[in-house]
């Protein structure tokens, strides 16, 4: 236990770092959290929208990331692209993302202008003015955006076949971006009702991390924000996922040189309804698989099987809905698809038969706890921590309680959770074989 | 706002300029030679090192490969320890070592907590993999593995072909025009004797900077430069490689099986040191510098919707970079981008640059400076290239100024020199 002084230092700087966290809500519904890091005179600000892609129905996918795009494009009192023009001329850097779970605008500025952010931000929460002819260009800026992301690149593609195949029901199935088919159809009348629907002031989140008091943040975004009236915004229909019952494969043949094997388990996140433990238990999982090059993954398909030039695992604790527990492999020149879908499985298997080790164990929780020390270092970092939870309907305070969480796992815990959840039946595998043309000289 | 001081003022544009206090840079020499950059950080209890190497693929010779195949091998295995136990040892401990090579200069980092103990083992294993990697033959056959697969995702990307092929046209048979990456044949042939060579004669103590920015006091700081560079051999300087010269314009064009197009547009640029740097760089800023706000980005994208990502650049190395132009579009539009593109840069310098745009850019990077240092991780980065390109010492200061400083006719007089549209050279990859 060489490391054990580390840690309880590590604890308890966070200890104080998370006490500044300031939380409010205005009279309109919308939240409020700031968090003070007052190493630099800037601030980053985030408005996170409870509104992605999981919020889609068929034939209207890509809906919410078309506009974000267009939150850009002019509101009644700016011009199209004034509010970047704006932004740009105060020094600060900007842009905004989606996701399946939410859309969040992002600004980071010296901290004297978060004023300004935030009067511009409030402005088009409500203002848009969603022009057909903006609309149109727009359109085919993002028709160009999923072509660079997706349909040119083959393991973008593979990625979205994998959600939609591994989803019968489960609006995780959409791909943010959104299918071509359902762009090509779109109308700007889409648009008007999607935003009227949802940028709505009580299913929105401001974040500020920086050098500001709470106080002061809370005052401002009252001063902006506040005259906003609450909307009416619509209480999501969800559609559940029904078990599988079986293997599920999916084969992506494109141009392309490097074959690729991408798979997914169904398992639970927190809230999802599974024990409280199980997604900490996933997380430290995914850790002994994945946890930097002496994890099992490397250890053994990288360096000693020789198989894969690259092998990796991945899983997402916070996500409003049951997600996938991700498995991937890059094989070696010589090695093929089977061979490396067998390797992940019999990695599978492994954690099925025998519980970790308490050395790997450790390892995991060790890097956890420098991690959270080393994620402090970013402002940016911080605010979608504090945003993404919020706006997943889960409560930021969880992060304090990540550590200790982790800490309480067990080896048993994470042979469970794998014979529970890393089973046959909840697996989808899809590959990548390259259709043998591409570049020609 | 304690920390504002009124760092200058200018008449003329209508805005002052109130600069944040920067961090003062202490720089000195370690015992075995290298030049150290240290900027104190105290509010989290963490350090980042990182010690870079004019070692990058501009000295691979006739290996193209070479330096990103030996800088990924020191992480592979260093001392008594082999790759798997080297590995463990810093994993168990939180400890984070990172490689990267680029054309210019070849780097590791290190991130790890405070505390005396994890630090000072984090210390040793970047000391080792230094000066004492194993170069073990099961490494070297893992790295090539790698290295091929590489090589194959940038066969199936036409933005990865297009910039290579961009190099390769651009600078011929200049160093800066090979492909750090390698190629097939070249990754086949590169063996230990070879890697063993590159290794004693470039990642040496004169040809190191290291840099440090952390929680930890200057004593602390010197101590982890010496103990990081203790047993690199003092070696020699790397000599300046040849000056690049521009080329008659070509245009290339190469068919693959995608729905875009991508379009590379450019000529030779300027080098970190060049008298023009402030003007070229500043003007960028308004031509595609800016992320959002940029001619380039209102021409391409908001006026004709014609591409997601247009930008231009200019890679400011020790010898002169290229400036380039890029943008995808589908390929049914990829000659109106292109013609675009050569538009708008044809009319910058003439007509588009006005004194509000550029003003407005020069706001952007005065005021937008504070961002660039504002965490360890960017400072630490900021700082290794100051050292490594020997910038002045004071540079975090003196960058907002000459910006602040730079006039219209500055500019457009540095493109109209400097960046003629009929130098540029085309290559387009797409259906």
């Amino acid at each position: 236990m060489r490391f054990l002084t580390s840690l309880v230092l590590a604890l308890v700087f966070l200890g104080s770092a998370h006490a500044s966290v300031t939380e409010a809500t205005l009279d309109n519904g919308m939240r409020v959290l700031v968090k003070r890091d007052a190493r630099a005179p800037i601030a980053v600000s985030m408005v996170w929208y409870r509104i992605g892609g999981s919020y889609e129905e068929p034939g209207s996918t890509g809906l919410s990331h078309v506009l974000e795009h267009m939150m850009f494009r002019g509101t009644k009192n700016t011009e199209p692209g004034e509010f970047s023009r704006t932004i740009s001329a105060l020094g600060g850097s900007e842009n905004a993302f989606t996701s399946r779970d939410y859309t969040a605008y992002f600004e980071t500025l010296a901290v004297e202008h978060l004023d300004k952010a935030l009067e511009l931000e409030a402005d088009r929460m409500r203002n848009m003015t969603l022009n057909n002819d903006e609309f149109l260009r727009e359109l085919e800026v993002v028709k160009e955006e999923r072509r660079l992301r997706t349909d040119d690149k083959p393991t973008g593609l593979l990625y979205e076949q994998l959600m939609s195949t591994a989803y019968r029901a489960s609006s995780y199935q959409n791909p943010v971006i959104g299918w071509m088919n359902d762009l090509d159809q779109m109308k700007v009348e889409d648009l008007k009702r999607w935003y009227d629907m949802w940028y709505q002031p009580n299913n929105a989140t401001l974040v500020v991390v920086g050098d500001v008091e709470g106080a002061d943040v809370v005052a401002i975004a009252k001063k902006h924000f506040g005259s906003i009236p609450r909307g009416d915004v619509p209480q999501l229909r969800e559609t559940p996922e029904p078990p599988q019952r079986g293997l599920t494969r999916v084969n992506v043949s494109v141009p392309a040189k490097q074959p690729y094997l991408l798979m997914g388990y169904k398992v639970p996140v927190i809230g999802s309804g599974a024990e409280e433990w199980e997604p900490y238990a996933l997380a430290v999982l995914s850790s002994i698989l994945d946890g930097g090059d002496s994890a099992r993954l490397t250890s053994e398909m990288v360096r000693e099987q020789k198989l894969a030039a690259s092998a990796g695992a991945s899983y997402d604790a916070y996500s409003r809905l049951p997600s996938l527990f991700l498995m991937d492999g890059v094989p070696n020149e010589g090695v093929n698809l089977d061979q490396i879908e067998q390797a992940l499985l019999e990695q599978v298997k492994r954690l099925h038969d025998a519980p970790i080790s308490s050395d790997e164990l450790k390892r995991v929780v060790t890097q956890a706890v420098a991690q959270k020390v080393f994620a402090a270092d970013s402002f940016m970092s911080q605010a979608m921590e504090l945003g993404s939870l919020d706006s997943i309907g889960l409560d930021w305070r969880l992060v304090n309680v990540e550590i200790e969480n982790l800490k309480k796992v067990t080896p048993e815990q994470v042979q469970a959770v794998a014979k529970k959840y890393l089973v046959e039946r909840n697996l989808t595998i899809a590959r990548l074989d390259p259709e043998q043309t591409g570049a020609q000289q | 706002m304690k920390k504002l001081i009124t760092l200058f003022a200018l008449i003329g544009f209508g805005f002052s300029v109130n600069a944040l206090a920067v961090p003062k840079i202490q720089t000195w020499t370690s015992d075995a030679g290298a030049k150290v950059m240290f900027v104190p950080a105290n509010s989290l209890p963490m350090v980042d090192v990182r010690v870079v190497f004019d070692a990058g693929g501009a000295r691979d010779g006739d290996l193209p490969g070479l330096a990103t195949f030996t800088n990924a091998l020191l992480t592979e295995g260093a001392g008594e320890l082999d790759a798997a136990a080297f590995a463990e040892n810093i994993e168990s401990r939180g400890i984070q070592i990172g490689s990267n090579s680029l054309r210019d200069m070849a780097w590791l980092t290190l991130r790890s907590l405070t505390d005396p103990e994890v630090l000072s083992v984090g210390l040793t294993r970047l000391s080792e993999a230094l000066a004492q990697p194993r170069f073990d033959q099961d490494a070297i056959d893992r790295i090539r593995d790698q290295m091929h697969a590489v090589l194959r995702q940038q066969e199936q990307s036409p933005s990865d072909i297009a910039s290579r092929e961009f190099y390769a046209t651009l600078f011929a048979d200049h160093p800066y025009g090979a492909p750090t990456e390698g190629t097939k044949a070249s990754v086949d042939k590169i063996n230990l004797d070879a890697i063993k060579a590159f290794h004693k004669k470039y990642y040496v103590a004169e040809n190191a900077v290291i840099s440090i920015v952390g929680a930890q006091t200057r004593e602390q700081a010197e101590q982890i430069a010496n103990q990081v560079t203790r047993d690199l051999p003092q070696g020699e300087k790397a000599a300046l490689i040849a000056m690049p010269t521009q080329i008659a314009p070509v245009n290339k064009k190469i068919d693959y099986d995608s729905s875009q197009s991508h379009v590379y547009l450019g000529m030779l640029g300027m080098a970190r040191h060049d008298p023009d740097y402030i003007p070229l760089y500043v003007g960028n800023q308004v031509l595609g510098g800016g992320s959002l706000v940029s001619l380039l980005g209102e021409e391409v994208r908001n006026k004709r919707g014609l591409s997601y990502s247009v930008y231009s650049y200019f890679s400011a190395s020790r010898q002169p970079g290229p400036f380039v132009m890029v943008a995808q579009t589908k390929n049914t539009q990829v000659k109106e981008a292109a013609e675009v593109m050569k538009e708008t840069l044809a009319k910058f310098a003439n007509e588009s640059l006005t004194e509000e745009l550029l003003k407005d850019a020069k706001q952007n990077i005065v005021f937008g400076f504070p961002m660039q240092i504002a965490n360890n991780s960017k400072m630490v980065g900021y700082i290794s290239m100051i050292g490594f390109y020997d910038m002045p010492i004071d540079w975090l200061e003196r960058l907002p100024r000459l910006v602040n400083e730079v006039t219209l006719d500055e500019v457009k007089d540095a493109f109209k020199r400097r960046v003629k549209v009929e130098n540029l050279s085309t290559v387009i990859v797409g259906g």
